[in-house]
C-alpha cells in the first residue's frame, strides 16, 4: 500500500444529511482495525461540490473518487483501496453521457472541466484547521498586500477587472477605491453572506469549505480602504457556515492575522459575525446594515451610497463571499494570473450552482465566459431521466428564464443581461418538458411578493397584483389582455421601485413571456397546460396497453371515480375525478397519464 | 427564606439576563438578542418583550417591529421538532409541493401550524441551500435530502 494517504471526506451539508459523519466516524474505526492508522489520514472536508453523488470521498495522492459511499463499503474500500491497491469499481463515479467510469476526480468531466480558484480549497483542505489553509497558500495575499500601499492595492484590484459576484457586477477596485476617498476616520468593511437566493449555495459552499479565504479577503480589503472593522452577516439557515466561520476567526485572532497590528504592519482589523433572521430583502446592502444596526431591513434610497454614509453612517463597503474569497488569489498569484481567465469585461472565474432537472446537481467553477452549453451539457451532465431540455433559470428571483436556443450563450455579466436574465449569485436550475413556465413564473412572484419588504407602493401591490393575474391564468381563466396587463405592470414596477429586489421582481414574468409565450397562449386561448402541471388543465386517463388491471388506482382514488376487474380495463370517470394525482403516484406500471 | 426567594426567580430570565449583559458594549444588539432569547425560550411572549424592553430602554413598539419583520421570529410557542419544508425554486421542480402536501396531510397541519400533541411544528422556508438533494426539509436544522413522498414517515418517526 502507498504510504501517506489521505482521505478527504466531504461533510457539507448536503454530504452530512447523507450520512457523512458516520461514514467518517466507520472510516476511522477500520483504519485503526487494520493498523493502517500511521499511514492514513481522514480528512473532514468542506463541499466537494458533487452533492448528487454525495458522499463522496477522495483518496489522495491517487486522486481516487469514490461516490454515494455508504457505511457498509467502508470495509471493502479500506481492505481493497488501502490496503491492496486495487479500485472499488461499484463505487466510482460513471459519466451519465459516456458511461465511461472516472478512475480519478480529475476524470470525471464534472471536475475535469472546471476551473477552481475560489473553490480551490473547498473538500480538500480541513476547514476548522487553520494549518491547513496556511499550508495551501493561505494569508499569502495579505502578507503581499501589506507589503504595498493602501492605494496600490485598490489599483491592483481593479486592474484584475473583478467585478462583484453578489449579483449587480459592479466593478470590486472602483467600489474599494470610493470608500478609500472617502472622509472619515472610522470605516467598516461587510461580508453580505445573506445568500437569499433559491437555488444558490455557493456562499455557502465557500463559508463551510473555506472560511479563511473570506477572512483573507476582507482583511486585504480593509486594509486598502482603511477599515478597523467588518461583519460577515450570514443567513442563520446556514448553521454549519456561522460555525466554520466562528471557529476560523477565533484561529486567525489567535494565528495573528486578526487583531491589532496584525504581522507587526500596524494595521488592525476586528471582525465579528451577524447571523441574519430570515428576510430575503436584508441581501440588499442598506437593508443589510439596517439588520446589523438591529432595525427593519427596509433598503434606504442611494445617494447617500455607502461608501459615504453606511453601517452608523460611516463609510462602509460591501461586498459577497465569493467576491472576498477571490481577493486573496489575485493578490497572492498577481493581475495577470487572474486575468487570463474570463472574457473582455468580465474576468475571472465564476461558481454556479446547477440544481433542478440535472444529472449532476453541485457547484462548479468555471472561467467567465463559458457558454451555457458547456456548463449543463459537458459538466452538469445534461438532464435527468433522459427528458428533454426546456429552460434553464439564472439569476434566482432576479434572473429570467432562457430557453434552448440561447444555451450557447456566453456567460458573462454584459451578454446575459442583453438577454432578458442577469449572472445574478449563479443559480442555473434546470427545468424539463415535464416544468410548466407559467407556473414558474407564478411561483418566482410569489417569492418575491412573499419578501418584498412593503416600502414601494408598486413591488408591494403591483407584484401581488401580477402573481393575481398568473394564478388566474394557470387556472385556465386568464385573457388574452392579461399578457399585455403583465408587461405593463412590470415596467412600472422596474422603473418606480427603490431597490433591487422591486427592480428585478418582474424579470422572470418578463423573460417567459419573451421566450415562452406560447405556453402562456395555450393556457388562454386552449385552457391547455402544455406541460401537464397546472391541475385546473389537465386530466388523467389510463392507458390501456401498459395497465396490467392490478387494480391499485381504484382501490386508492379517494372519490371512487375508477371503474374496472380483472377483465374490462380500469377507466376514470373525468367528470367525478378531483385531479388528486393518487392514482398517478400508485401506479407502477406508469399507466396513468396525464392529458 | 433564602430557598423561597430563589424559588422565584425564574432561570429562563437568568439567562436571557445573561445575554442582554453579553451584549451590553456591542452595537446594535437588538437582533442577536432576540435570537437568543427565541433560543432560550423557543419563542418570544409578550413578557420576554417586555422584559427586553425595559432593560434595554427601548420602545416595545419598536421591538415588536423589528421581530415582525423577521420571518426567524414566533410570537407563538412551537412544537417539540420544527419541520421546514424547503419550496425554493430547486425543490419546486424537484416536487416539493409533493413533499408538504404529505406532511400536511399526515401531520393535519398546515404552515405555521403546531400539531395537537405539541410533537411538530411545520414552517414552509424559502431555501437552505441544500438544494444538489432537492427535495428537502430540515428538522431541527437536520437536513433530509433526495426524499420522496413514501420515504416522509419513517423520517418524522425518528423525531419524538
Amino acid at each position: 500500500m502507498a504510504e501517506n494517504q489521505r482521505i478527504l471526506v466531504c461533510a457539507g451539508t448536503g454530504c452530512a444529511s447523507s450520512g457523512a459523519h458516520k461514514i467518517i466516524g466507520v472510516l476511522r474505526a477500520e483504519v485503526m482495525r487494520q493498523g493502517l492508522g500511521d499511514n492514513v489520514s481522514i480528512v473532514s472536508t468542506g463541499c466537494h461540490g458533487f452533492c448528487e453523488q454525495g458522499p463522496t470521498l477522495i483518496i489522495e495522492p491517487q486522486q481516487t473518487l469514490y461516490t454515494l459511499v455508504k457505511e457498509e463499503d467502508i470495509p471493502e474500500i479500506v481492505a481493497q483501496d488501502l490496503m491492496e491497491g486495487k479500485l472499488v469499481e461499484r463505487l466510482l463515479y460513471t459519466d451519465p453521457l459516456t458511461k465511461k467510469p472516472a478512475t480519478t476526480f480529475a476524470n470525471a468531466n464534472f471536475f475535469a472541466k472546471q476551473v477552481r480558484v475560489v473553490l480551490k480549497n473547498c473538500g480538500f483542505i480541513d476547514p476548522e484547521r487553520i494549518e491547513d489553509y496556511v499550508e495551501n497558500g493561505g494569508y499569502k495575499g495579505l502578507a503581499n498586500a501589506l507589503k504595498m500601499s493602501s492605494d496600490e492595492v485598490v489599483e491592483e484590484v481593479k486592474k484584475s477587472g473583478l467585478r462583484g459576484r453578489g449579483g449587480a457586477g459592479f466593478p470590486t477596485g472602483l467600489k474599494w477605491g470610493f470608500c478609500r476617498n472617502s472622509p472619515g476616520d472610522k470605516k467598516y468593511v461587510i461580508c453580505n453572506a445573506d445568500e437569499g437566493d433559491p437555488g444558490a449555495f455557493m456562499d455557502r459552499g465557500v463559508l463551510e469549505g473555506d472560511p479563511h479565504s473570506v477572512i483573507e479577503g476582507m482583511l486585504i480589503g480593509a486594509y486598502a480602504i482603511g477599515a478597523d472593522e467588518g461583519y460577515v452577516y450570514c443567513r442563520a439557515e446556514y448553521p454549519l457556515a456561522i460555525k466554520h466561520m466562528e471557529i476560523a476567526i477565533a484561529q486567525a485572532e489567535k494565528a495573528g492575522y486578526l487583531g491589532d497590528n496584525i504581522l507587526n504592519s500596524g494595521f488592525s482589523f476586528h471582525l465579528k459575525i451577524r447571523a441574519g433572521a430570515g428576510a430575503f430583502v436584508c441581501g440588499e446592502e442598506t437593508a443589510l446594515m439596517a439588520s446589523i444596526e438591529g432595525r427593519r431591513g427596509m433598503p434606504t434610497v442611494r445617494p447617500p451610497f455607502p461608501a459615504q454614509s453606511g453601517l452608523w453612517g460611516k463609510p462602509t463597503n460591501i461586498n459577497n463571499v465569493e467576491t472576498w474569497s477571490s481577493v486573496p488569489h489575485i493578490l497572492s498569484n498577481g493581475v495577470e494570473w487572474y486575468t487570463q481567465y474570463g472574457t473582455e469585461k468580465s474576468k475571472g472565474t465564476k461558481i454556479f450552482a446547477l440544481t433542478g432537472k440535472i444529472n449532476n446537481t453541485g457547484l462548479v467553477e468555471v472561467p467567465m465566459g463559458t457558454t451555457l452549453r458547456d456548463i449543463l451539457f459537458d459538466i452538469g451532465g445534461g438532464v435527468q431521466n433522459g427528458k428533454a431540455f426546456k429552460a434553464v433559470q439564472i439569476g434566482g428571483p432576479s434572473g429570467g428564464c432562457l430557453p434552448d436556443e440561447m444555451l450557447d450563450l456566453q456567460v458573462d455579466y454584459d451578454t446575459l443581461t442583453k438577454a432578458g436574465a442577469m449572472v445574478g449569485s449563479g443559480g442555473l436550475v434546470v427545468m424539463d418538458e415535464t416544468t410548466c413556465m407559467v407556473d414558474i413564473a407564478r411561483f418566482f412572484l410569489d417569492f418575491s411578493q412573499k419578501e418584498s419588504c412593503g416600502k414601494c407602493t408598486p413591488c408591494r401591490e403591483g407584484n401581488k397584483r401580477m402573481w393575481d393575474i398568473l394564478d388566474r391564468i394557470t387556472k385556465g381563466e386568464g385573457k388574452i389582455e392579461d399578457l399585455d396587463t403583465l408587461e405593463n405592470l412590470a415596467l412600472v414596477i422596474k422603473e418606480t421601485s427603490l431597490c433591487g429586489l422591486g427592480q428585478n421582481s418582474p424579470n422572470p414574468v418578463l423573460a417567459t413571456l419573451k421566450y415562452f409565450r406560447p405556453e402562456f397562449e395555450a393556457h388562454i386561448l386552449e385552457h391547455k397546460c402544455p406541460a401537464h402541471v397546472c391541475p385546473a388543465l389537465l386530466s388523467y386517463s389510463i392507458d390501456e396497453e401498459k395497465c396490467k388491471k392490478c387494480g391499485l388506482c381504484a382501490k386508492n382514488c379517494p372519490v371512487e371515480c375508477i371503474s374496472g376487474d380483472k377483465k374490462t380495463p380500469y377507466k376514470i370517470d373525468e367528470a367525478a375525478c378531483i385531479k388528486c394525482g393518487a392514482c398517478e403516484e400508485k401506479c407502477k406500471f406508469d399507466a396513468v397519464i396525464r392529458v | 427564606m433564602g430557598t423561597a426567594c430563589e424559588n422565584l426567580v425564574d432561570p429562563k430570565q437568568l439567562k436571557l439576563d445573561e445575554v442582554i449583559i453579553k451584549y451590553r458594549y456591542e452595537n446594535g444588539p437588538l437582533i442577536p438578542i432576540l435570537q437568543e432569547a427565541q433560543e432560550v425560550y423557543g419563542y418570544l411572549s409578550v413578557h420576554v418583550l417586555k422584559h427586553i424592553s425595559k432593560v434595554m430602554r427601548m420602545p416595545l413598539a419598536k421591538i415588536y417591529g423589528v421581530v415582525t419583520f423577521y420571518s426567524q421570529f414566533r410570537l407563538a410557542p412551537v412544537g417539540r421538532n420544527v419541520i421546514n419544508v424547503c419550496l425554493g425554486t430547486a425543490c419546486h421542480v424537484r416536487g416539493g409541493a409533493k413533499i408538504l402536501e404529505t406532511i400536511e396531510k399526515d401531520l393535519k397541519i398546515k404552515d405555521g401550524a403546531t400539531t395537537e400533541d405539541g410533537r411538530y411544528t411545520l414552517e414552509i422556508v424559502a431555501c437552505i441551500g441544500a438544494c444538489g438533494l432537492a427535495p428537502v426539509i430540515a428538522i431541527n436544522s437536520e437536513v433530509h435530502g433526495r426524499l420522496s413522498p413514501e420515504s416522509l414517515a419513517g423520517i418524522l418517526a425518528k423525531y419524538e
